[in-house]
């Protein structure tokens, strides 16, 4: 009986470790295509690498009429979405979930926010600054930006994995998808949520501090 | 006492009558209200907020309860041709473009406005289909 009695809390430890563990454990998958590489080792052997899909150079005109590239977001991670101000549909609610995210980072220099405009016929920085502005956004940490339609549509459908493009049949003349695609600062997708929806937001909350936690030493 | 008995249920079943009848009103308003909230989902909750809070600068609360008095016969004209122009609700300044959507019909367009007058803090009861034609063919007076 007294074995027993024993047992119990050594159980209880043995959970608690393994529950830990878990904790620590826990990583945002990484998505998107993958290939390898072959790596060399020090000792002069080889082994096999995988890449992952990263986020090639950009640079786009932002809200300030500055010029920002990816090294404005090095070292950091960062949640980018496709919009324009104009939108009527998903764009305003997505914008509404994604400040609430923002307002929880505020001033959090791991953390930043691009937005990308799809409207390269009318949202040009000045209208960009006005959006920012009026959506009580200040500062740089989220950028909005302006690229031609070439540059924006192709990194949107090949690196952010997102569908735009121009529709003549919707009443505001262009349709996206509403995803916010949460990027690591390695460039990797770590997470895509759909900004439309209140229950995934709340779960790229909960997914930004596990993936800071990763760069934590 | 028997009397008294039926006397007593005759009194209770006439004024079930009259204040069922009284609800039917009330009724026909809870219907709009609720047609109107699913309407409100579809259509405007995007832009003004699931609590009618609306969107920082860019798109102005329902919650100003004398806007919305002020300009209830207006109300149909702004849903269905849109809206552009300087405006000020509740104290703050608004100068963006709100869609229109003539699309609706005027019974959609009635409900919702019995949704709107009647949430977010207002309470303006019934407004009536009719009452949408008649404020929509005074649209632009």
């Amino acid at each position: 009986m007294k074995f027993i009695k024993n047992l119990f809390p050594a159980f209880f430890c043995a959970v608690l470790l393994l529950l830990f563990s878990c904790n620590n454990n826990k990583k945002l998958p990484i998505y998107g295509e993958r290939g390898t590489e072959t790596v060399k080792n020090p000792d002069g052997s080889t082994r096999i690498d995988s890449v992952y899909q990263t986020i090639p150079a950009f640079k786009f005109l932002n809200q300030d009429s500055t010029y920002i590239t990816n090294d404005t977001f090095k070292d950091k991670i960062y949640i980018a979405d496709f919009f324009f101000t104009s939108c009527s549909s998903i764009c305003p609610v997505m914008h509404r979930n994604l400040k609430t995210i923002f307002d929880q980072y505020k001033d959090n220099k791991d953390v930043m926010f691009l937005s990308h405009t799809i409207d390269f016929k009318y949202d040009k920085p000045s209208v960009l600054k006005k959006y920012a502005q009026k959506l009580g956004v200040y500062g740089d940490q989220w950028q909005f930006v302006y690229g031609t339609k070439e540059e924006v549509y192709s990194i949107a459908e090949k690196n952010y994995l997102v569908a735009v493009m121009e529709d003549k049949n919707d009443k505001d003349g262009y349709v996206h998808q509403g995803w916010l695609v949460l990027i690591d600062k390695d460039k990797r997708i770590r997470g895509a949520y759909d900004g439309t929806k209140p229950e995934a937001v709340a779960q790229l909350a909960k997914d930004i501090p596990v993936l800071l936690a990763e760069y934590k030493k | 006492m028997r009397k008294y008995l039926i006397a007593a249920l005759f009194l209770l079943s006439v004024s079930a009558i009259i204040y069922s009848c009284q609800s039917a009103e009330k009724i026909e308003q809870d219907i709009y209200y609720t047609n109107g909230r699913d309407l409100y989902i579809k259509h405007c909750q995007n832009c003004h907020g699931s609590k009618g809070e609306g969107l920082g600068a860019l798109t102005p609360p329902l919650t100003d309860t004398l806007y919305l008095k002020k300009h209830k016969q207006h109300l149909a004209c702004i849903i269905k041709n849109g809206l552009t122009g300087p405006i000020v609700v509740g104290g703050k300044n608004f100068d963006d473009k709100m869609p229109a959507f003539n699309n609706l019909a005027d019974i959609d367009i009635a409900q919702l406005i019995v949704y709107i007058t009647n949430s977010s803090g207002n309470h303006q009861g019934m407004y009536k289909t009719e009452q949408v034609t008649k404020d929509l063919s005074n649209c632009n007076q």
